[in-house]
């Protein structure tokens, strides 16, 4: 058995351990990793994350287990001093030694820190390891403002973590403008601008020449005499690579450090490789982690005796979100020496900026730059690394959709292209194990391919080309609900419809397979409600959490409570209710955006309790907890308002009592304005109303969100009547025909035919259905009742809310801090 | 939180020493989840009725750290019986406590047995 030591337990020595682990079928190595930290291997890309979630746990890479089960030796905080050549074996500072047959060196880097006096004071830090993050996290509790040195990209996550902190946050960058190796001045101006507005400041042309301070920092003076008071200082100006102990051993090293390896990552020593940051090739320190994770596979490659991998530099094309802003370089993104001709669009008002540079002859896409919106980066990172031949306008590739198109990312990649840069995977690679493994689920080709697991940028590039696999290989490409039914939501809506099924079970013996699963079960929950409206707690372990405790879970696992206020119209009575009830169970209120009140942090034994004292002030379930309708908002009308043409008031309560309780493929959410100022923003929901001189307009399919979308006039001018009539049409066909939890929005956007055909059906009734859709609706209206009646009635349901099975106790998990004098839950971890 | 972790540690049926007797079978939902207590631990006990199979797990999350996989809805992939946790839907086998959703993060499990009507949940100490 060879042995093989691993000198650092980085991002990169990490992933060189489980690639020779993969690779080493027949146990022929045994490996030892040795790490300066106490800490296994993190997660350093998403080292900011740690300011707001406080865990090393989950930024940790793998944990102690993983090396155990493995049987990967891990000896952590510890420091290999000397490598001793000639006997092959290492040193560390305990003064223990092992011998090695293969060394790798992935030593990584150090923060670089300038000579400039002062560098030693109290308040100054650098940006590295998750100690640094702890000590600029304590420090920063005490002071006010905090100052970056370095406006790279790694500067600018230091700056997101201390703008985080609530700290006034300074970046200092020496260049004329922000990331200077990745964007051009417009582009960094841009990217400024947006910083700006956030309340960040930035200098530039600034060298700095002393940090002056009594012990502790207090101010920055400048080359140019100028001077920033400011209480704390994180320098982040670029990376040193850790060679000395290279250079100790007397392996070659770089100038300007760096141990210098050939193609196949060896050093000066054939038995010695160096792997990561710490390796200088054709005179290039590599510093991200893309790279050192290809270096370890050719490291690996070669050991393993596969096929021979040479390292023939990286590209160094990057997309990443700074403080909020994407940004997204790729190829030669300056062609600073390159001639082409640049295509630029800058929008200064969305504060986007983009720009692609085309060879003279107009033929390649040599690279290019993305601010504001990186929406474009995967497509055109693939042309310019592929050589695609460019559209007929070029323009085209950063001016958006101008016309409809469905054209796939996917399609027309060669097999050679490289998808996800994080794992180095090619689109062959997704296509081989997609045909090979017979895969069918975007969760089978991660798994198997390790395709989007790391970044995550290639998941909709990755479903393209699994969509476009399936239709190659002649697979129907079905929107199947999961393994246990081979049916769409619509075809399964039809069978229980026709066949009068009432059960989950009854369904799953006759139409399914297997024992269903957390997708399914929900899904049929929502159909058997929106189909027979029965009490959907009968049913109770086939729903989501929120809908088998009518409440909404929050972080700690108690619930929160909302009960239905319709058109936001409540009587000081009943707000005085509201108040005593959160006051006795010492719940969290908080006013919702469907102007309602959110009761949080009831433990799951008081929700029936709770819901008792609502019901007998005149409250009912305001289904916040379901896949149902929410709120109908309404701003005060023409009782009140001196604009308002009718009474929107009374038509939101209206519109609310009538599908309250209404269960549908998503939530539901309305609101009625009383003239076109649109107080209530009815143009943001699934239908919206608002009132005309002579009438009412109904849009349709809108939502906030992820994707916010405006909702579409669907009538206009329409009588209260008329206006009822076509809701109940078009949110019963929305409920029949939509996929599982889509938005009227999304199905709008997918429904062939778009609104006119919307239009057709609901307005001219063209599929002859209209009377039947009415008849279904007012089925659930006349079907109607308030479900945590039902449940506070009924002393064997209300004994299904407790926490444990045999004791009356109390969940202990369950810790509360007190933020403004109201409770919330404790960080999670 | 991670000594809350560390408290549960998956018991082989060779090795229980003590069944507790948690509570009446009918007292369990039916395809579903309940918690039960036992000294400081919180163990979740499922009712895989249709497979007429018993199921126990730890009750904490091992992602965020939550007292809920009592609350998730069971089911199965392919042939193996597995929970769905309600916070973020990560998927764990009930037979061995696997994260059927990625390397990390198991499942403590225990074994669980029927006498009487009662439901007995195996533990090592």
């Amino acid at each position: 058995m060879k042995k093989v030591i691993v000198i650092g337990n980085g991002m990169v020595g990490y992933k060189f351990c489980e690639k020779l682990h993969k690779a080493d079928q027949n146990s022929r190595f045994s490996i030892s990793v040795y790490g300066e930290e106490h800490l296994p291997a993190y997660d350093r890309v998403h080292l900011s994350e740690y300011f707001t979630k406080q865990s090393a746990d989950s930024l940790l890479l793998a944990s102690k287990e993983w090396y155990e089960e493995k049987n990967i030796e891990l000896i952590t905080g510890t420091m290999v001093t000397r490598i001793d050549r000639e006997n092959k074996k290492i040193v560390t500072h305990k003064g223990t030694e092992a011998h090695y047959d293969i060394l790798v060196l992935a030593t990584g880097s150090v923060p670089f820190v300038p000579t400039i006096s002062g560098t030693d004071k109290k308040g100054v830090f650098v940006y590295r390891t998750i100690e640094d993050l702890e000590n600029i996290i304590q420090f920063g509790k005490e002071v006010k403002s905090a100052a970056v040195l370095g406006g790279g990209l790694l500067g600018l996550e230091a700056a997101k973590a201390a703008f985080d902190m609530g700290l006034e946050t300074h970046v200092i960058e020496f260049a004329s403008r922000l990331i200077p190796r990745q964007l051009d001045a417009n582009g960094a101006r841009v990217l400024q601008h947006e910083l700006e507005k956030l309340g960040l400041t930035i200098h530039l042309n600034k060298s700095t020449r002393e940090i002056s301070g009594n012990g502790r920092l207090d101010a920055l003076t400048f080359t140019d005499n100028s001077k920033l008071d400011v209480d704390m200082l994180i320098i982040s100006c670029g990376i040193r690579p850790r060679d000395e102990l290279a250079q100790k051993s007397g392996l070659k090293t770089g100038e300007r450090g760096g141990v210098i390896v050939n193609d196949l990552m060896q050093t000066s020593d054939p038995h010695i490789f160096a792997i990561g940051e710490v390796a200088l090739h054709n005179n290039m320190i590599y510093g991200l982690v893309a790279p050192g994770y290809e270096m370890a596979d050719v490291v690996v490659k070669q050991l393993a005796g596969e096929d021979k991998k040479e390292f023939n530099g990286f590209d160094m094309s990057t997309k990443l979100k700074l403080i909020g802003v994407e940004v997204a370089s790729f190829g030669d993104a300056l062609a600073e020496s390159s001639p082409h001709r640049p295509i630029i669009w800058q929008d200064a008002l969305s504060g986007i900026y983009k720009r692609i540079n085309i060879s003279e002859d107009g033929s390649q896409l040599l690279g290019g730059m993305l601010v504001g919106d990186a929406g474009d980066y995967n497509q055109l990172l693939q042309i310019t690394k592929n050589n695609l031949t460019l559209p007929p306008n070029p323009e085209d590739l950063i001016l958006g959709k101008r016309a409809e198109t469905d054209a796939h990312e996917g399609i027309s990649l060669p097999d050679n292209a490289q998808v996800c840069s994080c794992e180095d995977i090619s689109k062959g690679d997704i296509v081989e194990a997609i045909k090979a493994g017979g895969l069918e689920k975007l969760e089978q080709v991660k798994a198997v391919t390790k395709a989007c697991t790391g970044c995550g940028a290639c998941t909709p590039m990755v479903k393209d080309i699994m969509n476009d696999c399936h239709k190659a290989m002649g697979k129907t490409v079905k929107q199947t609900i999961c393994e246990h039914f081979s049916y769409t939501r619509q075809e399964l809506l039809d069978i229980i419809k026709v066949k009068k099924i009432k059960s989950y079970d009854d369904l799953l013996n006759a139409y399914g397979k297997g024992d269903g699963c957390e997708v399914c079960k929900p899904v049929i929950a929502s159909i058997l409600a929106s189909t027979w409206n029965e009490l959907i707690v009968n049913q109770d372990t086939i729903q989501d959490t929120n809908d088998r405790f009518l409440a909404n879970i929050q972080k700690g696992g108690s619930y929160s409570v909302v009960p239905r206020i319709p058109g936001g119209e409540i009587t000081p009575d009943k707000l005085i209710v509201i108040g005593m009830v959160a006051k006795k169970y010492e719940l969290y209120t908080k006013i919702t955006g469907g102007q309602r009140i959110d009761l949080f942090g009831a433990r799951v034994d008081q929700l029936p309790d709770i819901w008792e004292e609502l019901i007998n002030a005149g409250f009912e379930s305001g289904h916040a907890y379901g896949k149902a309708l929410r709120t109908v908002k309404s701003c005060v009308g023409s009782s009140w308002c001196r604009y308002g043409l009718h009474d929107s008031v009374s038509f939101a309560i209206r519109v609310e009592e009538r599908y309250r309780g209404l269960r549908a493929p998503h939530k539901l959410k309305s609101a009625v304005s009383g003239c076109r100022r649109e107080c209530a923003e009815a143009q943001s929901k699934d239908f919206g109303i608002i009132a005309t001189e002579i009438g009412w307009n109904l849009y349709v399919c809108g939502n906030g969100g992820a994707n916010p979308q405006h909702a579409v006039l669907l009538a206009g001018d329409l009588d209260d009547e008329t206006c009822i009539k076509y809701i109940d049409r078009f949110l019963m066909l929305y409920i029949k025909t939509a996929e599982p939890l889509n938005r009227t929005a999304t199905w709008l956007n997918k429904l062939p035919g778009g609104i006119d055909y919307l239009k057709d059906v609901v307005i001219n009734d063209s599929l002859g259905i209209a009377k039947q859709l009415e008849q279904e609706m007012q089925f659930m209206i006349d079907t109607y009742k308030c479900e945590w009646k039902e449940v506070v009635n009924n002393p064997s349901l209300r004994a299904r809310f407790k926490h444990f099975v045999n004791s009356e106790e109390t969940d202990s998990n369950l810790h509360y801090e007190v933020v403004r004098d109201q409770k919330v839950p404790a960080a999670w971890g | 939180m991670t000594t809350l972790l560390n408290q549960y540690k998956t018991v082989k049926p060779e090795d229980v020493k003590t069944w507790f007797k948690a509570a009446k079978t009918s007292d369990f939902p039916v395809d579903g989840g309940a918690c039960v207590l036992y000294n400081d631990l919180q163990v979740a006990v499922y009712n895989f009725n249709r497979r007429r199979e018993w199921y126990a797990s730890q009750n904490l999350c091992p992602h965020k750290k939550q007292m809920i996989l009592s609350r998730g809805m069971i089911g199965s992939t392919g042939d193996e019986p597995k929970v769905a946790c309600p916070f973020h839907k990560k998927t764990f086998s009930l037979k061995s406590g696997k994260n059927l959703n990625g390397d990390e993060c198991d499942l403590a499990t225990y074994p669980v047995k029927i006498e009487n009507g009662y439901v007995y949940i195996g533990f090592a100490e």
